[in-house]
């Protein structure tokens, strides 16, 4: 599939959003993190930011982004919808639990539980959207949710870490979801490429045409003599010893170095420490991208069947 | 809205495509694009029509396949268009309600005025059936000639899709597969009409008719190239002078 810098931006921008946001309620209600304006309205904003960067780097790949408000109808039948919905509600949620933290208000606990799960609805139902293509077998697969639920969560762990480092604190359960979580995330990652690469699809040029009852099924003339909409988008290929170098940067950036950096903290000084969170968190950001776009341009389209003949 | 129909009539018009009879001439394809490009989702924009590259939307590509080997072998040629399928996800990712499927016929149309361009549909299409329009950033597709098949404007006899009126060989049938004495469904049963990719669950409307198997012609002429040369006389003479 063509990876379009739009969504990836999307998906991994709003996705340190809600990590972000699930981890300042959550701590929060465990009574780690200070409810000051500047640091915990800051916080909530960074996370705000992030998640609205992300909305509207997604509008960007529309055809028609003046309609987008359309988006929100069909929530009955649509991910996409859902997604649309969900963003939405969570921010006067977000915005809720921020005000009542910062100003001791009742029913804060509350808010912020509310927080934590629109966090990961929203995260399940963007990765929902493309967990229910079955034509896309790389991504039609119960590892797809999970991997951008966590994905999401060490993401935002290490950018709560950086967070606290830059007001000078830190916090040893901070640390230790930053330095965890990428262990349980390059699992997660590890899983998936062992099962896309292992896996099969069940639809090949035989069953695409019909024509497997006569034998092998080849491609003998093309339709058209120069591209179009269907090998533009989804003709996509990405040569695999790319994809294996590729495929090496993300472990190490989204998750290895992170992780290793994140541990700094424990030992380190606290100067030392906060620069290590400060790379950990960038370097994390740029290994997810990475991981993003392999996402897309590995996957492939049943309807290159029709086109190459090659197992998709 | 994007919910399948709850009621319907019942009727699910679509397409018998005979691939035994189809020789790849493109005249579907080539009406298709002339009718749409006046009809429902007019235009089917072309980007760079007269320049190296020409990229445009169609609703209807003709493939040409071999299957199986050697003098078992068999080239087929192979139309590709919109299926209307029963059970459409296509019309169940839009997140805006312009993707439907009718209840009173099972045609999936785009209303292009809410389609906002998020190419979902044609992700969640395994068939390829969804062109973008990139002129219009809308979504577009095949409407089994919606505007023509009910248009009192046309003589009875026009009233089917485009393509259907101008396959030479009368390849392609249109009609209800839900009665059961419709030409398609009889042809369906009569010949062994297929779906295509039925692993993928989205129950197609159209039916592909399979290519007959050739029974080896008893008595054929041996190759050309295996005929001795004449040995003697005049027409060795004459077989000489003419393979100069
Ligand atoms: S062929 Fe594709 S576009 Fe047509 S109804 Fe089926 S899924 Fe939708
Ligand atoms: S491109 Fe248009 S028709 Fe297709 S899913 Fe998006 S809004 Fe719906």
């Amino acid at each position: 599939m063509h990876p379009a810098y739009s969504v990836i931006l999307f998906t991994t921008a709003s996705g340190t959003g809600y990590g972000l946001l699930a981890f300042a309620a959550l701590f929060s209600l465990l009574g780690r993190l200070p409810g000051d304006a500047w640091f915990l309205g800051g916080l909530v904003a960074l996370a705000l930011a992030l998640i609205a960067g992300g909305l509207l780097s997604s509008t960007f790949h529309l055809g028609r982004p003046e309609r987008a408000w359309r988006a929100f109808s069909q929530w009955r039948t649509s991910w996409l919808s859902r997604e649309g919905v969900l963003a939405c509600l969570s921010f006067p949620v977000a915005l809720g639990f921020a005000a009542g933290r910062i100003f001791g208000l009742a029913g804060t606990a509350g808010l912020a539980v509310a927080t934590i799960a629109i966090s990961i609805a929203t995260v399940a139902t963007t990765a929902m959207i493309y967990a229910s293509l079955r034509p896309i077998r790389h991504w039609h697969h119960p590892l797809v949710p999970l991997g951008y639920v966590v994905f999401a969560g060490q993401a935002g762990a290490a950018w709560l870490q950086m967070w606290q480092a830059l007001w000078g604190r830190a916090d040893p359960m901070v640390t230790a979801a930053a330095v965890l979580l990428p262990a349980v995330g390059l699992i997660v990652k590890l899983a998936y490429w062992r099962a896309v690469d292992t896996g099969r699809a069940a639809s090949t040029a035989e069953t695409a045409t019909g024509l497997g009852r006569f034998g092998r099924v080849r491609p003998l003339d093309p339709p058209h003599t120069s591209a179009n909409y269907l090998l533009n988008e989804m003709g996509y290929r990405v040569a695999r010893r790319h994809a294996a170098k590729l495929r090496g940067y993300a472990l190490a950036l989204a998750f290895v170095v992170p992780s290793m950096l994140s541990a700094v903290a424990l030992v380190g000084s606290p100067g030392l420490a906060a620069t290590a969170a400060v790379v950990a968190a960038a370097a994390m950001s740029l290994g997810l991208v990475v991981e993003r776009w392999l996402f897309f341009a590995e996957a492939r389209h049943s309807v290159t069947l029709y086109y190459d003949a090659q197992p998709v | 809205m994007t919910s399948l129909p709850s009621t319907t009539t019942g009727v699910a018009l679509g397409l018998a495509i005979d691939l035994d009879s189809c020789v790849g001439c493109h005249a579907c394809a080539v009406a298709c694009k002339e009718w749409n490009s006046g009809g429902h989702a007019a235009p089917l924009t072309d980007l760079d029509p007269y320049g190296a590259a020409p990229n445009g939307v169609w609703f209807n590509r003709i493939h040409s396949y071999e299957a199986g080997e050697g003098g078992d072998g068999l080239t087929v040629h192979f139309p590709r268009s919109c299926l209307h399928c029963a059970e459409p996800a296509c019309v169940t990712v839009c997140p805006t309600g312009a993707s439907y499927k009718r209840g009173e016929d099972g045609i999936v149309l785009v209303d292009e005025s809410m389609c906002i361009g998020c190419k979902l549909c044609s992700w969640a299409c395994p068939y390829g059936a969804r062109e973008f329009d990139q002129a219009e950033g809308v979504m577009k597709k095949c409407t089994l000639c919606v505007d023509r098949i009910y248009n009192e404007n046309l003589p009875e006899a026009e009233r089917i899709p485009a393509c259907v009126s101008v396959c030479p060989t009368k390849s392609r049938h249109f009609g209800d597969f839900n009665d059961p004495d419709s030409s398609v469904s009889r042809l369906t049963a009569g010949r062994g009409g297929y779906d295509l990719m039925p692993e993928m669950g989205y129950r197609p409307t159209n039916k592909y008719l399979p290519p007959r198997r050739q029974a080896p012609v008893a008595g054929a002429l041996p190759p050309v190239e295996a005929e001795p040369a004449p040995a003697s006389g005049f027409l060795r003479w004459l077989d000489r002078i003419l393979s100069r």
